[in-house]
């Protein structure tokens, strides 16, 4: 249906002609538009209505007390359900860290949460298929649950700025009940507020695939960040790390990297690489953790995620 | 009235207090607007920001932030 919709606006509404460049750039362009924001508006609704039974007061109840390891697996996947603005990373850590929830597992959640999203899998199931999704949902998993057990094996709290362990509001914060119409009107309200923000970085990354599709020329990137190089993946990490961009915003680079030949592992970590780690996240972050943790947090989270590239790269 | 804003200060914590200040001036209310950024002071009241307190009751924590209505009809629940 979206196929004619597309066709309908390129050859009827446009008069452009069958078989020319521009038209079947065009045509594919409108399709990949329509498809992506069909999928992204219905799964961001529902996944927020999920949301909606996960405020961070909740998952922190969850969490607190739970052993490593089946702590590190749990708080992995809220992560990805919890609802937060990075600028609430603070709170919620002292928060976190005030119910007794183990350093390591905090951990695995403030990694998975940015990393592992629904934008971010959507995005991929659109431009690249269901199985580069799910390898990079579940690997994204895995590296917030590996990094986390690490840290909490560690034994690291005592590079965690003291006052935090001396910190007791000593308030349980109330969960505000919810009627399923509310969680609805919740729901439609962040979809609406992801989708405003995102969209115009949606548009470039299908506008490089539609319109710079094929136009490409072999490039030095290539020759040095290609398949042929074992150094690509590190590489290509390294420049990731520094650089910050929502799940949505590293898209269209994505998209055009891979245009550019780079080999999908490669790219994957580059774009868990921007994702999860991140100047401004480690500025606010700064405020709770000593520098040595922060750069232990860093070194564990830049191998684990170039290991990752190289196990894509062997496998797809 | 007595509003705070909490938020450590982030693009959408500033939009928050754009929203309120607005909000207060269309529904011709008096009312302060204080933006709160100490840490202690806002884990008082939630760990999610950004945040709306009304006379020292928490009235909106977190994403997504409430539409110009909302902050208008939250304000105003203590009249009701």
């Amino acid at each position: 249906m979206l196929r004619n919709i597309a066709h309908y606006f390129t050859y009827t509404l446009l008069k452009l002609e069958h078989g020319t460049r521009l038209a079947d750039a065009l045509d594919f362009f409108v399709y990949d538009t329509l498809k992506i924001f069909l999928l992204l508006s219905v799964i961001i609704f529902a996944v927020s209505v999920i949301r909606s039974y996960f405020p961070p007061e909740k998952t922190k109840r969850i969490l607190s007390h739970k052993k490593e390891f089946i702590g590190n697996i749990f708080a992995a996947m809220l992560g990805v359900v919890t609802p937060f603005c990075s600028c609430s990373a603070v709170p919620l850590f002292i928060g976190f860290i005030e119910a007794g929830v183990p350093l390591g597992v905090t951990f695995s959640f403030l990694i998975s949460s940015p990393m592992v999203n629904e934008v971010a899998v959507v995005l991929l199931f659109g431009l690249f298929g269901w199985k580069i999704a799910a390898i990079y949902a579940g690997t994204g998993l895995l590296v917030a649950i590996f990094g986390g057990l690490i840290i909490g094996k560690l034994k690291l709290e005592k590079w965690v700025e003291e006052y935090v362990y001396k910190f007791h509001s000593g308030q349980e914060y109330e969960i505000t009940r919810q009627t399923f119409k509310e969680r609805l009107q919740y729901a439609k309200e962040s979809t609406i507020d992801i989708v405003k923000r995102i969209w115009l970085y949606i548009i470039i990354a299908i506008g490089i695939g539609g319109f710079i599709h094929g136009y490409v020329p072999e490039d030095f990137l290539l020759r040095y960040a290609g398949p042929g190089n074992p150094f690509a993946v590190p590489m290509a990490v390294l420049i990731g790390v520094p650089l910050y961009a929502n799940a949505a915003g590293v898209i269209p680079i994505v998209y055009a990297l891979m245009e550019k030949g780079l080999s999908m592992g490669t790219v994957l970590a580059f774009m868990m690489a921007v994702t999860a780690l991140s100047l401004p996240e480690m500025i606010i972050l700064r405020k709770v953790l000593k520098i040595q943790l922060l750069a232990v947090f860093a070194g564990i989270m830049t191998v684990t995620i170039i290991a990752v590239g190289y196990l894509f790269n062997a496998i797809l | 009235m007595e509003i705070k804003v909490l938020g450590p200060g982030c693009p959408n914590c500033s939009m928050m207090e754009e929203l309120v200040k607005k909000a207060i001036k269309e529904l011709g209310i008096e009312a302060t607007v204080e933006k709160v950024a100490d840490i202690k002071e806002i884990m008082k009241y939630t760990m999610s920001t950004p945040a709306l307190v009304v006379n020292g009751k928490l009235r909106h924590a977190g994403k997504p932030l409430p539409n110009l209505e909302k902050v208008k009809q939250l304000l105003q629940i203590e009249k009701i």
